[in-house]
């Protein structure tokens, strides 16, 4: 299968190396069996991207992804990383697993449009409230393409299908749905337009808590056609950013140039810097309810609001509710975890 | 005053009708607690509804000195304090019984049996007159039944005394007010009554190696002791006091003494789905990690229980069986997801059940049940039920053995992964039937992709026949090979025994009691009681050495008969069904009604009359019988050679 065709780690000698002396190459997987020209293939790229700029050793990275188009994309990026493809619309309840169990691995977990916002629409939602520390991407194409051209719950009302037959449920929108529930981090960007989706990806990655990036992701076979609301041609049109991030590393940041007035930063948790410039003026990311005011708002004038929408760095994520210790429950010996015998015999005396 | 004019020490049942919310279970469990101290053997059944407040609720004690603690139908005393139930409690009594009820209130002259003696106490007015507000009156209503239990079956008062000390060590007036209850039903009953009545009880010292405890908080014990460090649910009755007491353990004993923080992690998931999700994610990346549910729970898990079984990923799921499909009766006990988890999860799939029978095996197989999903990467059920799982047991001590070795199961170190050349995910290189796994961030060497799709021996994605088959066929032998490593079956064997019988988990104590019953009538019976799922070899041979042989099961379709019918090469017309599905605990009645009428002359002989189970029971199940609904196979079958 062409899958499972590793791509040759040449390494050429000009390649750029990040802070572990690793190339991008080193972030890269199998050989992707998406379509050509299928936004997916894009993303993928940046998130290898982001992955290598942001200097994370690839084993130390958990890949997730449910089932779909867009749950086939872990295989395409970090091959040295532990990847786990499980059942349509659960990769939240993994991830919330795995996490539980492993705090200390950067978590990415890979969705569409399908499996979040119809079968999975309330594992997300629990997720977002559990605010597990994960990076949640939503290649969202408004169809199920593996089952060839369904409308999903985000397809907008009056797209039509290739078949020619019209949409006219309501959409679910990933966006407003994470603002309104409380999510920490929400993002939205377009596969097309790497230069603000990077950033964007690496902040999500920094952020600790739950980190949405809904990224408007056309299928060329099925839903790139005219009356389409998620094709190449109608996002380009209708793109309108809000925001514009940049992600300055810890070490970078005292050389980092501050733009007073245009630009404001909001520092993450691992002492990262988010600076947003401001394209559209009084727009402030920390205030959710305004945030959400200035989107559907857009979003009803048939506008695309993309950038770094919402971000809230000062909130508990699952780990902090739940108090567990800083150490790994994996990292934990049994013998801090069982309390011997001596203890089950004073115990067994309570129940006499 | 009446007198069953039998010798009834320490053999008797008794019964007591209350409304729920009331506050009764903790005077009931006070009853037990203190017959237990006196070292008798005893047995306590809540009968509770699926309700907060205000319906009929029912405690039965059994007191046994040869140990039987099974349930019976049997009641020699029945105290009634709840006017919606009253009449079916009257008419549960047994001749010659007792009925203790409340003579503030006239009783209708119309329910007065003369067979049974009628013990008026004026509870509710003795609490108006000596409490002050509703709810005390109410509560102490019940420790007053509690003194004029004392009196009349003569507990021992410095047992209840001591007990009443420990509860309210911290809460004097309490501790006042519960002794005065106490005292007062006791001195009445010792000026009206002349205890103690003929059914009284008397010190033994059959329970000092035991302890009373329910199976959920064993279980719960257990998970502890297995290091489990994750734990997902969905509350649902009757397996929500399993988190609730590892959480209350995990409170005791897992805090990390110089931060406070919590080593462990318990999440109540948005449904069950989710929940054994989590538990996936989790045995994925290493951690012991378990979620309890119920029927309906598993119903929902099943398309994860199948990711487990074919990406070969350990979970701990433990089914606290409840009546029924659908919610059905879920304040009743049966043992109906036999065939569910065995084959749970569509395509074909094969799972490891463990059936423990008791508290104590409870937390023996919990403990076993994380070794075992470790060592052969797979889904483990621990199958109890709401009896074992709710009720209190007086049950042998748990003990731990500190040299204990959790098995990990074959989990690659990182310089074991360097050592290879490369590593494979489901590459059998030793033909163990079990491939090694690596965990998520250890090594980059050992990456690889788990999936639910269709994937080779190396972890690749395949939609090749050879490549496919190749993998669950191994998958197949690896489940079949575990039936060794499985807790054995426990046989009892009789000399010169013409019957078999088979039984698993709580229908222990019932089957035990039956064949005790039957050697009394000269029928001796071999008992197989199994413990696990995929059956061990002796229980092929058992069913085939004995016939016939008698499945008795707590479930309408003759679940375990199917699973032994489709697991060994028995035929099916040697298993006789005996089935009980109504929903309380399975009494020794129940067998010996199913099995008598196949024994011809021996059974009519000696066969229980019909009617010496008291009524007040449900009609649909309330007694056991032999065939399977259309079932051809399952003809009555006479005469033991």
């Amino acid at each position: 299968m062409v899958e499972h065709i590793r791509k040759p780690k040449v390494r050429h000698p000009g390649l750029r190396q990040n802070a572990l002396g690793l190339t991008r190459r080193d972030y890269e997987g199998s050989m992707s069996t998406l379509c050509a020209g299928c936004g997916h293939d894009s993303i993928t790229s940046a998130i290898t991207q982001a992955f290598f700029e942001l200097d994370i050793p690839p084993h130390r990275a958990a890949k997730l992804s449910g089932i779909g188009c867009s749950s086939k994309t872990p295989t395409y990026f970090l091959g040295e990383s532990h990847g786990f493809n499980g059942v349509h619309g659960r990769m939240p309840a993994i991830a919330s697993g795995a996490n539980a169990a492993n705090r200390d691995l950067v978590y990415i977990g890979v969705s569409g449009d399908g499996d979040s916002l119809s079968i999975g629409l309330g594992q997300l939602c629990h997720a977002i409230r559990r605010n597990v520390n994960l990076l949640y991407v939503l290649e969202n194409n408004g169809v199920y393409g593996l089952t060839k051209g369904q409308f999903s719950a985000s397809a907008d009302v009056g797209t039509k299908s290739k078949r020619g037959v019209e949409n006219r449920q309501r959409p679910i929108d990933p966006v407003l749905l994470a603002l309104s529930i409380g999510a920490s981090f929400v993002a939205r960007s377009f596969s097309g337009d790497k230069a603000q989706l990077v950033p964007i990806l690496k902040a999500a990655l920094t952020h600790k808590g739950f980190a949405i990036v809904d990224i408007i992701s056309p299928c060329v076979t099925f839903n790139d056609h005219e009356s389409s609301t998620k094709s190449y041609v109608h996002t380009r049109e209708r793109y309108h950013e809000v925001v514009g991030a940049d992600f300055v590393p810890p070490a970078e940041e005292i050389t980092a140039e501050y733009q007073a007035g245009a630009t404001e930063g909001i520092r993450m948790h691992d002492g990262s810097l988010v600076r947003f410039h401001k394209i559209e003026e009084n727009y402030d990311p920390t205030d959710r309810e305004a945030v959400y005011e200035y989107v559907s708002e857009l979003q009803n004038e048939g506008e695309v609001v993309t950038g770094l929408l919402f971000i809230e760095e000062s909130t508990e994520d699952m780990h902090d509710i739940h108090g567990t210790v800083d150490t790994p429950l994996v990292d934990l010996p049994m013998d801090r975890l069982v309390p011997g015998s001596e203890a089950l015999s004073e115990l067994m005396e309570s129940f006499r | 005053m009446a007198s069953s004019g039998l010798e009834r020490t320490n053999d008797f049942a008794f019964k007591i009708g209350t409304v729920n919310g009331t506050g009764s279970a903790s005077a009931n469990g006070l009853l037990m607690q203190a017959i237990f101290r006196m070292g008798i053997p005893v047995s306590g059944k809540n009968i509770f509804p699926s309700n907060i407040q205000g319906l009929p609720t029912w405690y039965e004690v059994r007191v046994n000195r040869d140990g039987h603690i099974a349930r019976t139908p049997r009641f020699d005393l029945m105290v009634t304090l709840n006017p919606t139930s009253v009449e079916q409690d009257i008419a549960e009594v047994v001749p010659s019984g007792y009925v203790v009820h409340d003579s503030s209130w006239p009783l209708d002259e119309s329910l007065r049996r003369e067979d049974v003696t009628f013990l008026g106490v004026p509870m509710g007015q003795m609490c108006v007159e000596a409490f002050e507000g509703a709810r005390a009156r109410i509560l102490m209503k019940n420790i007053l039944y509690v003194g004029i239990l004392t009196a009349l079956l003569d507990i021992d008062t410095e047992i209840v005394k001591g007990l009443l000390r420990e509860k309210f060590e911290r809460k004097p007036k309490l501790l006042d007010s519960n002794y005065l209850a106490v005292k007062m039903g006791y001195d009445y009953a010792k000026e009206h009554f002349e205890p103690p009545l003929p059914l009284r009880l008397e010190a033994m010292d059959e329970t000092g190696d035991c302890v009373l405890m329910d199976g959920n908080t064993a279980a719960a014990l257990g998970c502890l002791y297995a290091g489990a460090t994750v734990a997902a649910w969905y509350p649902i009755t009757p397996a929500t006091s399993l988190m609730d007491r590892f959480l209350a353990f995990c409170e005791g004993y897992r805090k990390d003494p110089e931060t406070g923080k919590n080593l462990y992690c318990i999440i109540q998931a948005e449904d069950e789905l989710a929940a054994v999700g989590m538990v996936l994610g989790a045995s994925w990346m290493g951690a012991r990690a378990f979620t309890p549910t119920s029927g309906p729970g598993i119903s929902l898990m099943s398309e994860f229980i199948g990711l487990a079984y074919y990406a070969e990923i350990p979970a701990v799921i433990f089914d606290v069986q409840r009546t029924g499909p659908s919610t059905g009766m879920p304040t009743r006990t049966q043992q109906c997801d036999l065939l569910l988890c065995a084959y749970a999860s569509h395509g074909d799939t094969k799972h490891l059940l463990l059936f423990p029978a008791d508290p104590s095996e409870c937390f023996e197989l919990a403990v076993r049940a994380f070794d075992l999903a470790d060592r052969f990467q797979t889904a483990v059920f621990v199958l109890s039920d709401l009896d074992i799982a709710m009720n209190d047991w007086a049950c042998p001590r748990m003990e731990w053995d500190d040299a204990h070795e959790h098995d990990r199961g074959r989990i690659l170190s990182s310089d074991q992964v360097d050592a290879l050349d490369a590593f494979y995910r489901y590459l059998d290189v030793d033909e163990q039937e079990v491939a090694t796994r690596t965990l998520p961030g250890v090594n980059p060497k050992g990456a690889y992709f788990t999936r639910g799709s269709g994937h080779t021996k190396f972890g690749r994605y395949t939609e090749d026949s050879a490549e496919y088959v190749e993998v669950v066929d191994r998958i197949a032998r690896k489940i079949a090979s575990s039936a060794d490593s499985l807790p054995e079956p426990i046989v009892m064997s009789r000399p010169d025994a013409e019957i078999g019988i088979v039984a698993l988990g709580s229908s222990d104590g019932a089957v035990r009691e039956a064949i005790d019953r039957l050697a009394e009538r000269g029928v001796q019976a071999d008992y197989i009681r199994i413990r696990a799922f995929p059956f061990h070899d002796s229980v092929e041979a058992f069913l085939e050495a004995h016939d016939p042989v008698f499945v008795v099961e707590q479930n309408r379709d003759a679940q375990l008969r199917s699973l032994l019918t489709l697991e060994t090469n028995v035929s099916q017309e040697r298993l006789i069904p005996i089935r009980y599905y109504g929903g309380l605990s399975l009494s020794a009645d129940h067998v010996l009604d199913g099995i008598l009428p196949h024994l011809g002359e021996l059974g009519e002989e000696g066969a229980l009359e019909k009617g010496s189970v008291a009524g007040g029971e449900d009609d649909t199940g309330s007694t056991a019988t032999t065939t399977a609904p259309g079932d051809p196979a399952a003809k009555p079958k006479v005469g033991a050679s």
